[in-house]
């Protein structure tokens, strides 16, 4: 460990590749189920290989159906996220006003506390109110929680634009909305963009808060959840499973690849 | 003939810290002026109360006679060349060049025929489809030049400009801003912490201290005939004598200062000293030397005999080349 | 651009609802800013916030036993219930689980944040970047489905055991007391390691940031004072890594407490709080109770926090 900066001991990279072995591989190990002809049980090794039950999923409608109502509402609650998100940012990063600790904090806190909180203080309150459960109410949910994915994004770009270029504009004529359209918003996008994808893959795989503010409505992950709990035809469950793993793995990697000169993918948890 | 900048009793205090307080100032139609202070003495906060970043909490400015009261910076034909340039990093050079006019609704052709144009003039023709990104710092700060002045400003501001450049082209700078400044007639303000710099550009110069101009005056009155302790000390090498001293080598109880080119070695009379130090500096020899319990430097021409250290000498100077001034620190 | 009003030291005012807005604000600052903070605040404070209190509201009304109504009076008998036995070993087993988990995390995460702060160049840095932001990002029911597979009777691990001929290992481990059970994916063993599984990556992430923030001439000059590897690591390196370290126990230990369906799909019958919360409001219909169990999380979290900033772990986030 002296030669700090030349090599590692033996111990120590058998331990971190170890250690990522251990993440990686329980993965890896969905995508061998996909495409057992193992019907009944989880035996491993597969007796066999087909590709019969991605034709089984595609004909199944309540796939389709969840599938569709997951992307409803990711888009809707990104969309309502990345203005909330970054409105918060944009006022706590050109300002120093009072309370912006408390802002920081209000736009973490559906995060920070387990999901199992948000989801029945929200199921409470809507039964307070009368408020029927629907997709609507869904959406109210992740919106919540996508907040603080776009906020950490903005908040940390917004860092790192000087804030000499927004003067450098007002300086040479151009007024908040030209300066807005054509020097912060560029400078922003891509975290923006970053953030919004962040958003999306957290409202898409989200099943905790689901369960308490969704009603009859089944989105991907809750009817993973329900096959999970009574398994109905566990091949399809393996298609579907593997077809989320590599859906979400697109937006993350564009995600880092949009930020990965200087911001951290901020953000994360359940 | 009416000031390009006036301040009329102009404070901008924030909370209790001062940063600009009473000030009065005017700044003549193309003139070369420059706001010298250390930091935090209040010169970038003047410069940004001209750009209009600031408001002034008392008393008011006026751009060529026109109150600035209330008018926001991009409607004030006012121009800024910032100390980190803040180039738009997503632009193009000829993009940030023309930015100034896209917003004003200049057409494309146009815009783009008067950004090179202006980046001939400050030589980087070609330049235009780079990024702000692939220049050097000197080319940077020549495209904030080019972007400043692409908008015909009244008054063109500048901050440490030549802050971040290594010395050579420091240098450079120096005489390309002056020529430019001469054959535009734009009025030029600009704040540095660089004596040397705002002696060897300016026309006029303001020395600021604690929020406050202590004396404004061409170059040559600055060096030669300081007001206070404050401005000898900072704006140059000059002898800085407190009074007990002075009066010891024969002069008024008064604070003053003495530039080092005036004194001589003499061989009889005058004041003794112990000579300390010599550092050589080509055409001249800098000797430090310790008089009345001051430490004074003194130029000795070249080709004159330089004295060893701990070697006693006599020091004459001609009486009226003594500066006496305010205390004031 | 030689008109008449470009010379002129202050130009004139556009025309436009958006020139005239820009100077509104221009002249209003914090009319702006009260415009971009509304809308955050409104959603936040009054959907969140709101939920939030009328939730702790409700744990301090009770249950009518014989109607199951809500009695919407002030009371702390809900409070009382949870120091019940089998409420209260609900709370004892999760925060004990929660503690394995989090202590296990760091041991785990610690080689492989070590590793991607001080050796990891270049490209391998970038992959161990996305080696734990790729599992941290998949999919929570896909990992857990997957742990199903694994852990089950017939499955991988069981056959592992087979191929090495451990399977009396295997057995000896499940027939063991508390952890034990029919197979792993029914026993606490088997809930520890998918707990443990799902939330390493969030320990791993804050414990690198701090790793990297240590200065390597630190470690020099430790090596240099005479410190053996040993000693540099233990009265160097730990200490400062110490924050990143709790700074990832704060996930580690929350996201534990307040999982639910964890437990639900891979462990014992037994519940945690995630589960009791989760049946008392809906199959037992015990809003109350449900409430009351949901604070508990809120208050250990709170002073976990509250020493973890006394930690200065928060600066390590």
């Amino acid at each position: 460990m002296r030669s700090d900066r030349h090599t590692a001991s033996p111990a120590l990279k058998i331990a971190a590749i170890g250690g990522l072995l251990f993440l990686h591989l329980p993965i890896l190990l969905i995508f061998a189920y996909a495409f057992t002809t193992e019907e009944k049980s989880y035996q491993w090794p597969p007796p066999g290989f087909t590709l019969k039950w991605f034709g089984v999923a595609w004909e199944r409608p309540d796939v389709w159906q969840a599938l569709t109502l997951s992307l409803k509402v990711g888009a809707i609650a990104t969309a309502i996220a990345l203005v909330l998100g970054t409105l918060a940012a944009a006022a706590v990063s050109r300002s120093k006003f009072f309370g912006r600790e408390a802002i920081s904090l209000l736009v973490i806190l559906p995060i920070a506390l387990p999901g199992i909180i948000t989801g029945i203080a929200l199921r409470s309150a809507f039964s307070i109110l009368d408020i029927p459960f629907s997709m609507w109410t869904i959406i109210l949910g992740h919106a919540t929680f996508c907040v603080v994915v776009v906020y950490n994004n903005a908040v940390a770009r917004f860092r790192r634009t000087s804030g000499s270029l927004i003067e450098a504009s007002y300086d040479l004529g151009a007024d908040g909305f030209q300066t807005f359209r054509h020097v912060i918003l560029p400078n922003i996008a891509t975290a923006l963009l970053a953030g919004g994808m962040l958003a999306f893959a957290l409202s898409f795989d989200e099943v905790i808060v689901t369960t308490f503010t969704g009603g009859q409505q089944s989105t991907l992950p809750i009817w993973m959840l329900e096959e999970l709990i009574r398994p109905r035809q566990r091949p399809v469950t393996n298609v579907v499973a593997m077809i989320v793993v590599l859906a979400t793995f697109l937006p993350i990697l564009a995600a880092y690849y949009l930020t990965r000169d200087g911001d951290q993918i901020a953000g994360g948890g359940k | 003939m009416t000031p390009a900048v006036e301040f009329i009793h102009t404070s901008r205090h924030f909370g209790a810290v001062r940063a600009v307080d009473d000030v009065n100032l005017a700044v003549k139609p193309g003139e070369f002026f420059a706001m010298l202070g250390p930091s935090g003495s209040g010169k970038t906060t003047c410069l940004r109360l001209i750009a209009g970043f600031e408001q002034p909490t008392g008393g008011e400015i006026k751009i060529f006679g026109e109150p600035a009261g209330g008018v926001p910076p991009y409607r004030r034909n006012v121009n800024t060349v910032f100390q980190d340039y803040a180039l738009f990093p997503h632009m193009s050079i000829l993009d940030n060049v023309a930015y100034g006019l896209m917003v004003k609704g200049v057409d494309r052709q146009t815009r783009y025929r008067e950004a090179e144009k202006a980046l001939e003039l400050v030589k980087l023709p070609g330049y235009g489809s780079r990024k702000p990104g692939q220049l050097s710092g000197g080319q940077r700060q020549r495209v904030a030049l080019a972007r400043a002045l692409v908008n015909k400003p009244r008054v063109l501001l500048l901050d440490e400009p030549l802050g971040a450049l290594d010395l050579k082209l420091r240098e450079q700078m120096q005489e390309e801003l002056k020529t430019l400044q001469r054959s535009l007639g734009i009025t030029f303000i600009f704040v540095t912490h660089d004596q040397g710099e705002a002696l060897s550009m300016a026309d006029r110069v303001a020395v600021f201290n604690n929020g406050k101009i202590v004396q404004a005056g061409t170059p040559e009155e600055i060096y030669k005939r300081p007001q206070s302790r404050f401005v000898a000390d900072f704006v140059g090498s000059s002898n800085v004598i407190s009074p007990e001293a002075m009066q010891r080598m024969g002069g008024k109880a008064e604070w003053a200062s003495l530039r080092p080119e005036a004194i001589r070695l003499v061989a009889e009379g005058g004041v003794p000293a112990q000579t300390l130090v010599s550092n050589f500096l080509g055409s001249t020899t800098r000797l430090s030397v310790e008089a009345e319990g001051v430490r004074l430097h003194v130029m000795l021409p070249a080709g004159e005999r330089v004295p060893e250290p701990g070697e006693t000498v006599r020091l004459g100077w001609n009486p009226a080349d003594v500066h006496y001034m305010d205390g004031a620190a | 651009m030689s008109t008449a009003t470009s010379n002129s030291a202050v130009l004139e005012g556009r025309s436009g609802i958006t020139a005239r807005l820009s100077d509104l604000f221009w002249r209003r600052p914090n009319l702006l800013l009260i415009l971009m903070l509304s809308p955050p605040l409104l959603w936040l404070g009054i959907i969140y916030i709101g939920s939030l209190l009328s939730l702790l509201a409700q744990s301090f009304f009770s249950i009518d036993e014989f109607s199951g109504l809500i009695v919407y009076e002030f009371t702390l008998s809900t409070y009382k219930q949870l120091l019940l036995a089998s409420n209260f070993d609900i709370i004892l087993r999760t925060v004990a689980m929660a503690t394995l988990v989090t202590v296990a995390s760091a041991i785990i995460a610690f080689p492989i944040a070590y590793y991607a702060a001080r050796y990891a160049h270049g490209k391998w840095k970038a992959l161990f970047y996305l080696g734990v932001m790729l599992p941290l990002w998949s999919s929570y029911l896909v990992k857990i489905y997957a742990w199903k597979l694994i852990l089950a009777k017939e499955g991988i691990l069981t056959w592992g055991f087979e191929q090495l001929h451990l399977t009396w290992l295997l057995e000896g481990i499940l027939s063991l007391p508390v952890i034990g059970g029919n197979s792993l994916s029914v026993s606490y063993l088997g809930t520890f390691i998918v707990f443990v599984y799902i939330w390493l990556p969030y320990m791993i992430l804050p414990t690198q940031a701090a790793l990297e923030r240590v200065p390597s001439n630190l470690i020099e000059a430790a090596g240099d004072l005479g410190a053996t590897p040993n000693q540099t690591f233990r009265t160097v390196l730990l200490p400062l890594a110490l924050p990143g370290v709790i700074a990832g126990s704060i996930f580690t230990f929350s996201l534990t407490l307040g999982d639910y369906i964890i437990p639900q799909i891979i462990g014992s019958s037994r519940l945690f709080i995630g589960q009791a919360v989760y049946t008392q409001q809906g199959t037992a219909g015990n809003v109350p109770l449900a409430a009351a169990f949901s604070v508990v999380p809120i208050l250990i979290m709170a002073v976990y926090l509250w020493a973890a900033k006394k930690k200065g772990a928060f600066d390590a986030l």
